[in-house]
């Protein structure tokens, strides 16, 4: 049997990924800002030229999924064997 | 130089279908190789025939031909003939006839449709596709997978049907063959409309997909993944691009889809809705029909085609070596199927349109051309759902099976042409998103006349920025469990209303029509008999007195007269007995009549 990678079984190692994953965010909260105070921003719509527009729009838009897909649970879930009992 | 064997071009349909047929011949390293050489001879032929009309036969005054090659089906060709290579190279250890039959036989019909330049061609095709992509289901050999593929060759008999009406009344109206560019103004553009729209999975004709692909083989999944829905694709934008109803389909196609992968189990399940997904792309590129966005929704076919099939292979692979594929079943396999991860990773940046990765450079050539013709509300859907595949494709599938909760299975490594496979599949993925020129140069019209750039500074940031910040909300909601668990359990979708409606259908028919049949046996086959038996067994005693008790009755004999009567005819005729002077008036009338005849 060849060794395992076991990487993310250390709280550590999880941690420093977390942790860089938040420098990225910020990292883009940044070059946003560059863009918007340089004048770079020339989106189709008025909108897309504000401050963090798809930071804000991409958060919200998930969040919007994941609460929708639990409401859509309440009408949809059934059991597994759901077509298969008479 | 004259002409050699090698300067002549062949249909490569016919080449994957006729080559098909001989598989069963070969054995052993012979058979593999020989598979892998079909969609090579393939390729080469394509590159060598001109644009232009080749294959030219006639049917019944009307002209079949089989190559209408330019631009748009050559660009679909191309991908279809490098997709079936990838597939068999994936599929190559499968002892099973069967499924490398039928999958070559598929490959070939999609590449009929492709290339097909009259109706009856397309038709042929497309039936042949539905036939043949039957068996990669059956070939699972559950009773699961043989009620699927019931279900799933229905659903397509039926789109084929529409197909079929449709083309018969395009030609009645038109007198010719010729399949082109049409407009939604007429029953028989409808009915080719809602064939197309079947095998492109647009709602609420799409359920036949998420039922059906879930349960076909592990490899067989992954030509599934290509050939028909994106053919569809490429009929579609052949025949109804710029139609606006397909905006407005395509982008609720993109939106709805994400919510059921959300809270899917089987991880194949969520592939399929994420298709659909992305499907719905395409298809509203089509329908804002400018050149950028024709271009966008054909290249987005292109990559698509390979990161599914990429995502599909690395599902199948998990598949084959654990035998399960439900997110509560699996989950941190990275430790021991690293490369597995790693493509499966690469696949899930692709359909995300991470920057570098494939689906950057197709998807938002869609997007932008939405937001050139200023639709607001398309935009808006379309960014909504970019956001949503991170949330279910890209960031679900790859952390609940390789990372998630420890299932506890130490699975190997798929074998070394899965993973060949699925390394060229990844390759190809990233040097797209790298690299997008080659691909730009084979889209049915220029790059640069639709002055498209996809590697912008502003772009770059906005994609990035949707994508990760929709992964921090993703691990936000997961970590104060909000996020959907994961459990076993399936959910309705609209096949609900075929397979419940199907059983109360049968329950209806049952009680009218089995109803109906109880009277008709009762009727028919006893009542009517027997009264006909009883009037054939006193028939001429009936007769007699039909024309004897109106005569009697007349001639002013009361009630008990011709009771009597009655009683005695009966009995004349039960012993044979008539009087001697009846016999003797009848014998003699018999003469007459005789006589007068002659």
């Amino acid at each position: 049997m060849k060794k395992e990678l076991t990487i993310f079984d250390d709280p550590n190692n999880v941690k420093k990924l977390i942790r860089f994953f938040y420098v990225v965010l910020g990292a883009l909260l940044g070059a946003d800002f560059y863009l918007y105070f340089g004048h770079l921003k020339h989106g189709h719509f008025a909108w897309e030229d504000k401050p963090q527009f798809f930071a804000v729009y991409g958060f919200v838009c998930c969040v919007l999924v994941i609460f929708g897909a639990k409401l859509l649970r309440v009408f949809v879930m059934r059991k597994e064997n759901h077509y298969d009992s008479k | 130089m004259g002409p050699s064997i090698l300067d002549a071009t062949y249909s490569p349909a016919l080449i994957f279908i006729l080559g098909a047929l001989l598989i069963p011949a070969f054995k052993g390293r012979a058979k593999q190789g020989y598979l892998l050489l079909l969609p090579v001879i393939a390729f080469i032929s394509l590159i060598n025939t001109p644009d232009g009309n080749h294959w030219v036969f006639s049917l019944l005054d009307y002209p079949l031909v089989l190559g209408r090659v330019d631009a748009l089906s050559r660009v679909f060709g191309y991908i279809f003939v490098l997709i079936a290579f990838i597939a068999l190279i994936f599929a190559i250890q499968v002892k099973d006839d069967l499924q490398h039959v039928t999958g070559l036989l598929y490959a070939g019909g999609a590449l009929g449709v492709t290339f097909a330049g009259d109706l009856f061609s397309l038709y042929i095709f497309w039936e042949l596709m539905a036939v043949a992509s039957t068996f990669l289901i059956l070939a699972r050999r559950t009773k699961r997978a043989q009620a699927a593929a019931y279900r799933y060759i229905l659903v397509h008999v039926f789109g084929g049907l529409c197909l079929l009406a449709g083309i018969v009344l395009k030609i009645s109206e038109t007198g010719t063959t010729t399949f082109g560019a049409m407009q939604l103004d007429s029953l028989s553009s409808w009915l080719l409309f809602v064939g197309i729209a079947v095998n492109a999975a647009i709602p609420p004709l799409h359920p036949w997909l998420q039922d059906a692909y879930p349960e076909a083989t592990p490899t067989g999944s992954v030509f599934l993944s290509a050939f028909t829905t994106k053919s569809a694709v490429y009929v579609m934008a052949r025949t109804f691009a710029g139609a606006e109803v397909l905006i407005w389909l395509g982008a609720f196609m993109t939106i709805f889809p994400v919510f059921y992968a959300e809270i899917e189990n089987d991880i194949r399940r969520v592939l399929s809705y994420s298709l659909m997904n992305q499907v719905g792309f395409m298809m509203c590129g089509i329908g804002i029909g400018t050149q950028l966005a024709l271009n966008g929704a054909v290249s987005h076919a292109f990559c698509h085609i390979l990161y599914k099939a990429l995502l599909f292979m690395s599902a199948g692979a998990v598949l084959h070596v654990t035998g399960k594929i439900k997110c509560t079943e699996i989950g941190g396999l990275y430790k021991t199927m690293p490369l597995t991860c790693l493509f499966c990773i690469v696949g899930a940046a692709s359909i995300s349109a991470f920057p570098l990765f494939s689906g950057f450079v197709s998807k938002s050539m869609i997007i932008s051309a939405a937001g050139n013709e200023h639709i607001v509300l398309a935009w808006l859907m379309l960014q909504f759902a970019s956001a949503g595949v991170i949330a279910h494709a890209g960031i679900k599938v790859p952390f609940f099976t390789f990372f998630g909760h420890d299932s506890g299975i130490r699975a190997k490594e798929p074998p070394l042409n899965m993973l060949v496979a699925m390394g060229i599949a990844a390759f190809l993925c990233v040097f797209i998103g790298v690299y997008p020129q080659p691909l730009y140069a084979i889209l049915p019209f220029p790059v640069e006349a639709a002055r498209y750039v996809p590697y912008s500074g502003q772009h770059v940031v906005g994609q990035l920025q949707l994508l990760l910040f929709g992964i921090f909300a993703f691990f936000l909601l997961l970590r104060a469990g909000y996020y959907p668990s994961e459990v076993r359990a399936m959910n309705l979708d609209v096949d609900w209303f075929y397979r419940k409606g199907g059983a109360g259908f049968y329950r209806l028919m049952d009680k009218s029509l089995n109803g109906l049949n109880r009277i008709c046996n009762l009727i028919f086959a006893e009542d009517l008999p027997r009264n006909i038996a009883r009037f054939a067994k006193n028939g001429a005693t009936r007769l007699t007195l039909m024309v004897l008790l109106p005569v009697r009755a007349i001639a002013g004999a009361d009630k008990s007269q011709l009771d009597d009567m009655k009683k005695k005819v009966y009995l004349a005729f039960e012993t044979g007995s008539f009087p001697l002077g009846i016999s003797a008036a009848f014998a003699t009338l018999a003469l007459i009549i005789i006589y007068l005849i002659r």
